[in-house]
């Protein structure tokens, strides 16, 4: 069975193009990386091509875009000539994603316990009430103190902190092996992100399965992942175990993690990045 | 020298009984040349009292003394030149449809300054910027080069005092730095005093040689620079958010026991 | 040769970023908005038929042969011929000489009512949306009573009163059409009214009058343009509306919806009376139409 294998996605030279007026311009060029049962981040700075990287896994991307890879394995899918179906069959149940503002992934008009009351009944067939009483149990899981009040929530009145709780007690129930989570925790409060973190660190540790961390945050993705996948204008610039990220080799990173202010190791000035055309060059 | 001096001040929005205090009594002096860091967790009132320094929020009580002189709830045009706000968003806070020019001749109009090209050529070279970017329009520049700008403007009119509202949260980490070294250089030039607010104890660390930490509309304490980071502060919380900018700290993993001992949060 | 390398660096010049002075920046805009809109074939052809509206308006006497008034009952209501393109109508007046002169009337009456109602509405609405309170309530209330009554219905109104005649016409339209775009530009000031950039200019000391003239006007200035343009249809509607029952242009003034009205009795045996102003009414409006559909895209940044 391909669930107990390590490698859970394989990417070969991904490449994510946009024709626009003016030709074609590539937002991601080559990319190749594999997800394990692990915690793999991707790193980057606005426009380095991170979160289309997220989003052409799920074959989210907008619909103008042009995807090209080699390889593209979600254990025993080919991600390239998956039908739109089996696409929709893997969304949300095999792949599971978690955006920045959960608002946007969650249905206006229905009250957030009816919504996990729906991945209850489409996984596990059972009735309404049993899919209540399910529903409250994972709210809880995800350290929701009242469920019974949460449950009757709109997705509007809830925090952002709260949301993402929400969005994780789904995917306690559809089981996804991978996990692709863009950015987050950037919108919300350092007590509240170290929550949110911690529950989605247990989920991914308990049940074994991958996660794609996409962050702008360095010290975040360090602290909190097991690899690190640096990426710069679309292309991967340097992959490393986050332990041995101070010892990164390529100038990008070196230069990113110098540009950071640090509570540990103070510096007067700052060192500003200095770019490099040679980084464009594979 | 005492450039800034608040006494009890409370601000609130909304009249009457619906009125939500959103600061609650704190008193702080700046010196002339300091930077004054407010660091807190969103919705703790950090930006509200700078609010209340520049002039935007009006709904105060207390006292503000600003260059020695108290300020009252409106202001003279001379007192709103003393102090100029920069925002967070790079992309919210210049006229999308003037050019940087105009953008920065704006306040010199409003004042009645003379020499005005000479002045923005000079504020533009300040802050390092092409003199040509006078002819763009923002959409033409990057959120690095936007905020350049911003600054620029709260610089034109040469105010006493910056007050910057998270000016970097919103930029990369790159150019976060190019930004925090220029406040630095801007500071030093011309004898500038800053309040910085930011959630990130590590940028604050890094501008500021004071700081109070902040908690639903009140300080839990005031540090130094030397406090930070030394790793002597006083309050557990400031700890929490010293924690919180260095990443994730990973909690033992004991199954869900674990998960259950953790505070639990209320909507 | 020489004449396409010229242009293509004048192309050149136009399109590029690095400007080195702010009338290049304008020109940029200008530029770029022109090649979007001979991109939209749609509301290029509805600006090509506004402009030849203008040209046939402002070229009158050139394009015409005979006088518009001079009347011939002996050729009174003769078919399109090749002396009479258009036919001739019941006191023998060449109807396209009238039809010419009648693009000039309509386009007074869209210019005119424009120029006047779009000043008014920006104030109201932009000083009721800025400054809110009981003066946003007050102005709001006043615009609701307007808008209440159908149009044509106030027009009539406001033009029986006034008394029949072209610039009363033009009152009286301008009193119905002035509501919405207080509406509209309201609305566009209450989503900039705490943008940050606006609050900057306050924190510099900039004045009310400052900030409604320099700072809100160029945000709301595009889709009031649009809704203007757009309205301009219902506005040579109206005209025409008011000229068909009397109200508008006094004859023997050519106006097209007069026009129409008169040919209306001998429609069986005249078509083309009331057909080719029909027409001329019908493919004005509709290019008002797509040019406006049009500037929206062009200048609308939410749709950009």
């Amino acid at each position: 069975m391909a669930n107990t294998s390590d490698t859970i996605l394989t990417v070969e030279n991904m490449s994510v193009e946009f024709p626009t007026l003016s030709g074609v311009t590539t937002a991601v060029r080559d990319v190749s990386f594999t997800v394990g049962r692990e915690k793999v981040g991707i790193i980057g700075e606005s426009g380095s091509g991170k979160s289309t990287t997220g989003r052409a896994i799920m074959r989210l991307q907008p619909p103008q875009a042009i995807v090209k890879a080699n390889r593209m394995q979600f254990e025993d899918v080919d991600l390239m000539t998956a039908s739109e179906e089996e696409m929709r069959s893997i969304r949300g149940r095999r792949i599971a994603m978690i955006l920045q503002d959960p608002k946007y992934s969650l249905n206006p008009v229905m009250t957030v316990g009816e919504q996990i009351s729906e991945t209850v009944i489409l996984h596990e067939r059972v009735t309404q009430q049993e899919a209540r009483n399910r529903t409250l149990a994972m709210l809880e899981r995800v350290n929701i103190r009242d469920p019974e009040r949460v449950f009757d929530l709109y997705p509007h009145e809830v925090s952002g902190g709260m949301g993402q709780r929400i969005m994780i007690s789904m995917m306690l129930i559809a089981q996804p092996s991978l996990i692709i989570a863009d950015e987050p925790t950037s919108a919300l409060d350092v007590t509240v992100r170290q929550q949110v973190l911690s529950i989605l660190d247990d989920l991914v540790v308990e049940r074994n399965i991958g996660l794609i961390f996409i962050s702008h945050d360095l010290n975040l993705v360090r602290s909190f992942c097991d690899r690190v996948i640096i990426m710069y204008a679309g292309r991967v610039v340097e992959t490393i175990a986050a332990a041995d990220l101070d010892q990164a080799q390529h100038p990008y990173t070196r230069g990113l993690l110098n540009a950071l202010p640090s509570l540990d190791r103070p510096k007067d000035r700052l060192e500003v990045l200095r770019r490099d055309p040679a980084w464009l060059e594979n | 020298m005492t450039i800034i001096k608040a006494q009890h001040l409370a601000v609130s929005y909304g009249h009457g009984e619906t009125a939500l205090k959103v600061v609650k009594d704190v008193s702080f002096e700046v010196q002339k040349g300091e930077t004054f860091g407010l660091v807190g967790e969103s919705g703790c009132g950090k930006s509200t009292i700078l609010g209340a320094l520049a002039g935007r929020n009006k709904q105060w009580t207390g006292s503000i003394e600003i260059d020695g002189e108290t300020i009252g709830q409106k202001r003279t045009r001379t007192q709103l030149a003393k102090q100029q706000l920069v925002f967070q968003d790079p992309f919210g806070s210049i006229h999308p449809r003037h050019t940087i020019g105009r953008t920065l001749l704006e306040p010199l109009e409003i004042h009645g300054k003379d020499r005005r090209q000479e002045r923005i050529e000079k504020v533009l070279t300040d802050v390092g910027l092409p003199l040509n970017f006078r002819y763009r329009y923002p959409h033409q520049l990057s959120g690095g080069q936007r905020q350049r700008v911003a600054i620029a403007r709260a610089l034109i009119l040469e105010p006493k005092i910056l007050l910057l509202d998270e000016p970097t949260s919103a930029l990369d980490v790159s150019i976060q730095a190019e930004i925090l070294n220029l406040l630095k250089d801007l500071r030093e030039r011309e004898k500038l005093t800053y309040i910085l607010v930011s959630h990130d104890l590590a940028v604050v660390a890094h501008l500021c040689d004071r700081v109070a930490i902040m908690q639903s509309g009140g300080f839990v304490e005031i540090a130094t620079r030397q406090q930070l980071l030394e790793n002597t502060v006083q309050h557990p919380y400031t700890r929490v958010l010293m924690d919180g900018s260095r990443g994730y700290v990973a909690t033992t993993r004991q199954g869900h026991s674990q998960l259950r001992s953790q505070s639990p949060v209320t909507v | 040769m020489a004449k396409s390398a010229t242009f293509s660096k004048l192309h050149d010049w136009l399109i590029s970023e690095d400007f080195t002075s702010s009338r290049q920046a304008r020109l940029h805009s200008v530029y770029l908005g022109w090649l979007s809109l001979i991109a939209n074939p749609l509301a290029f052809a509805g600006f090509a038929v506004v402009l030849l509206l203008i040209i046939v308006a402002a070229l009158a006497p050139v394009i015409t042969v005979h006088d518009p008034f001079a009347q011939d009952f002996l050729m009174a209501l003769k078919a399109p011929s090749s002396t009479h393109w258009f036919g001739t109508d019941e006191f023998g007046r060449d109807v396209f000489s009238r039809l010419v002169y009648g693009a000039r009337t309509t386009l007074y009456i869209t210019i005119l009512v424009t120029v006047i109602v779009a000043p008014i509405g920006f104030v109201i609405g932009a000083t009721a949306g800025y400054l809110g309170g009981w003066v946003d309530v007050v102005l709001m209330r006043i615009t609701d009573i307007f808008l209440s009554f159908p149009s044509l219905v106030l027009a009539l109104a406001f033009s029986a009163a006034l008394g029949p005649g072209i610039e009363n016409a033009v009152i009286a339209i301008a009193l119905t059409v002035w509501p919405p775009i207080a509406r509209l530009a309201r609305a566009e000031t209450l989503t900039f009214r705490h943008a940050d950039f606006v609050v900057a200019a306050e924190l510099q000391g900039a004045g009310v009058g400052r900030i409604l003239l320099r700072h809100i006007v160029p945000l709301c200035a595009p889709s009031i343009i649009v809704r203007l343009t757009l309205n301009m249809s219902s506005i040579i509607l109206t005209a025409a509306g008011l000229g068909f029952l009397g109200l508008g242009a006094q004859p023997p003034m050519a106006e097209w919806g007069a026009m129409a009205a008169s040919g209306r009795q001998y429609l069986l045996d005249a078509w083309w009376l009331t057909t080719v102003p029909g027409i001329a009414i019908l493919t004005v409006s509709l290019a008002f139409n797509l040019l406006g559909d049009g500037l929206r895209d062009i200048m609308d940044p939410r749709n950009g």
